[in-house]
């Protein structure tokens, strides 16, 4: 009996006992190997309008540290504010057989037949930002419709009947084709449809350039001088729209959008601008890092997966600024 | 004893020229734009509100004061016979150059020297290309274009916007102060404008520029320095847009060398055509520029004003230069000599 006591009890002993090594060791993630060698190796492109402003290059900055991170390659093709060039620079890529490109569309028609040539060729692709009107396997960016709707809906509020003010307000869009100016454009007239009190009293194009947009603002301030508000299109360009109101000495609410860059929390700071809607860069750049990482281990050929990915509202006023609300650039490529 | 009487005599023939030309034509480019403005003018001023107010007069001036100066410094280029397609790189870049310096510690003013001395050097090294090594203008400012737009965005800065540093209240004043009650640029245009009438009309080299676009031979044999006269005259349209660059960047604190990729560069082509300078050189002057400059900005204005959009706008703009243009040719037709100089 104690012989078999003392067997059960050694027997036992190194159940446990292995138990314990075992638990030392840790357990074998099946997951993460073949993850990682699904993303190693691959082969990446990546077509900005220009790497010359805050976003793309904010992009890139979080998109270089993963994919240098995960082994994965990524190439980019500057398109330099021409379709051309950019069109060029998606058939090039088509050719290299990459497998993921991902493009920033100038409006929502021009490289809308390309995209399709590339998911036909079985290279997925991604939009950043700016639309196309052909879908694509992937869309993250800004909801501009959401966007629109909720700077009109503040237009309402500080131009409106309530706020006994003209409710005379002005648009000052990007290029008349952009994804960023139709979307908006839209979702501002939506809004503004119920609302009688609000009047637009100049839609133009400031075409992504302060000197246009400042222009233009100062002549349409001048020329309705009970103007109550603006709604632009982008920060960078609306520093000109700012500077116009600045100039004009009069009180009119500037609300804007951008990616968030520090230069957007300055301008609200200095009163510049009153609201910037912010669609946050930093945001952006990770759910791109995602999206490509789903793309890349999903076993789905090309056009298959139809998702987008929206980034949330950021709004940046004075009320609203923190330390965290805009980021630096340089400190992004660190 | 050749050089005092070589500008007295090219005067004499240059008004001979032009009188011959007036009384036979009557009708000059420049009138014809001038009457199109007048009816522009007319037109708007009978059917929108407010276009007569003071400030808006001084507005549409204001808004076209950066596109009169590049133009008044392609206008001394074009009538030595030449053109200056890189007047809109050089603006940017120089300013931006500056605007990087001051972000890294420079005094703005130093920053400010140190940027027009880049615009004077890549004017002097274009000059001698184009009068030494003979190199046609159209190539040699498009390729120094390509390379100072090249090194603005290559070296000088990662970004194609720069903002000026926080602070500089005296450099805003040049884009958003008034003297007067007249807005600093419409000043630094008009300044500009009369200094180079003055020297177009007054001085030596001023006449030189004249002779040289009139007959570059003739000139050369009368004893004119043609060379270093060449190479001034795109020191000069560097300098002008170095000014309009000032201006442009002290009125929204920043500056975007993208403009170097917009269509700003013809705009300023067709004002200094449109004003009435011949490309084939040795004609027009700072008038020409003016009238140009007053019928874009009476156009953009206008147009603005009636919330027409931006493809309309162009479309617009485009019709009227070319009727401009195709009234010119009828009234004005080629003749042996002027096919013979040829255009570009």
């Amino acid at each position: 009996m104690t012989i078999v006591k003392y067997a059960a009890a050694a027997a036992i002993a190194g159940i446990l006992s292995f138990g314990a090594a075992h638990a030392q060791e840790g357990m074998v993630d099946e997951l993460r190997q073949p993850t990682l060698e699904s993303l190693a190796g691959k082969k990446v492109v990546f077509v900005p309008m220009s790497m010359s402003f805050d976003l793309p290059e904010g992009w890139a900055a979080i998109m270089q540290k993963e994919a240098t991170r995960l082994g994965y390659t990524l190439d980019i093709r500057d398109a330099n504010w021409s379709t051309d060039t950019g069109t060029r620079a998606l058939t090039q890529a088509i050719t290299e057989k990459p497998d993921i490109i991902i493009v920033q569309n100038f409006d929502v028609a021009s490289y809308a037949r390309t995209l399709k040539k590339a998911e036909d060729s079985g290279i997925k692709v991604i939009q950043v930002n700016m639309k196309s009107s052909y879908q694509t396997d992937a869309f993250v960016g800004a909801d501009w419709f959401g966007i629109g709707q909720y700077a009109a809906n503040r237009m309402v509020e500080k131009c409106g009947k309530a706020s006994g003010k003209s409710g005379k307000i002005a648009l000052i869009q990007g290029p008349a084709t952009a994804a960023a100016s139709v979307y908006q454009l839209n979702a501002i007239s939506e809004t503004l449809k119920s609302h009688d009190d609000i009047q637009i009293v100049s839609s133009q194009t400031g075409d992504w350039d302060q000197s246009k947009a400042r222009g233009i603002a100062q002549t349409v301030i001048q020329q309705n001088l009970d103007l109550c508000g603006i709604i632009g299109f982008w920060d960078v360009m609306d520093a000109g729209t700012g500077a116009a109101i600045k100039e004009s000495g009069k009180d009119i609410y500037l609300i804007t959008s951008g990616g968030g860059n520090k230069t957007a929390c300055q301008g609200v700071e200095n009163g510049t601008f009153n609201e910037v809607i912010s669609y946050d860069v930093e945001g952006q750049g990770r759910d791109l890092n995602n999206t490509i990482k789903v793309l890349l281990q999903s076993k789905e050929p090309a056009g298959a997966l139809k998702f987008a990915l929206y980034t949330p509202n950021k709004i940046i006023s004075k009320e609203t600024m923190t330390i965290n609300s805009c980021w630096d650039l340089d400190l992004l490529k660190k | 004893m050749i050089m005092e009487s070589t500008p007295q005599s090219l005067t004499s023939s240059g008004t001979g020229k032009s009188a011959k030309m007036g009384s036979r034509i009557g009708l000059t480019q420049e009138l014809i734009v001038f009457l199109l403005a007048i009816a522009l003018f007319t037109y708007f001023s009978l059917t929108l509100d407010n276009f007569l107010s003071s400030a808006n007069i001084l507005n549409l001036i204001r808004n076209v004061a950066m596109l009169g100066m590049l133009s008044l410094g392609m206008a001394v280029v074009v009538i030595g016979r030449g053109v200056d397609l890189s007047l809109v790189a050089v603006m940017a870049v120089s300013l931006t150059f500056s605007i990087v310096l001051a972000n890294q510690g420079y005094a703005f003013s130093a920053a400010l020297v140190l940027g027009l001395a880049l615009v004077i050097v890549v004017a002097i090294i274009m000059g001698f290309l184009i009068a030494y090594v003979e190199i046609p203008a159209i190539f040699a400012t498009l390729a120094v274009s390509a390379i100072v737009y090249g090194l603005g965005r290559g070296v000088i800065a990662t970004l194609d916007v720069n903002n000026v540093p926080d602070n500089l209240d005296w450099f805003l004043f040049l884009g958003r102060g008034s003297f007067l009650g007249i807005p600093i640029p419409i000043w630094l245009f008009a300044i500009s404008a009369l200094a180079l009438y003055l020297f177009l009309r007054r001085t030596g080299f001023g006449r030189f520029i004249y002779a040289i676009g009139d007959n570059i031979s003739t000139a050369r044999i009368t004893g004119i320095p043609v060379r270093p006269t060449i190479i001034l005259q795109y020191v000069l349209s560097g300098v002008m847009a170095f000014l309009a660059g000032c201006v442009t960047a002290a009125s929204v604190a920043s500056m975007n060398m993208r403009m170097v990729n917009s269509t700003l560069i013809y705009d300023v082509l067709l004002v200094v055509i449109l004003g009435g300078i011949g490309l084939s050189g040795g004609r027009g002057g700072v008038r020409n520029v003016l009238v140009g400059t007053v019928l874009i900005g009476l156009l953009l204005n206008g147009m603005t004003i009636l919330d027409f959009s931006y493809t309309v706008q162009n479309l617009v703009k485009s019709t009227v230069l070319l009727c401009a243009l195709i009234v010119d040719a009828l009234l004005n037709p080629r003749d042996e000599q002027t096919s013979q100089q040829g255009d570009i």
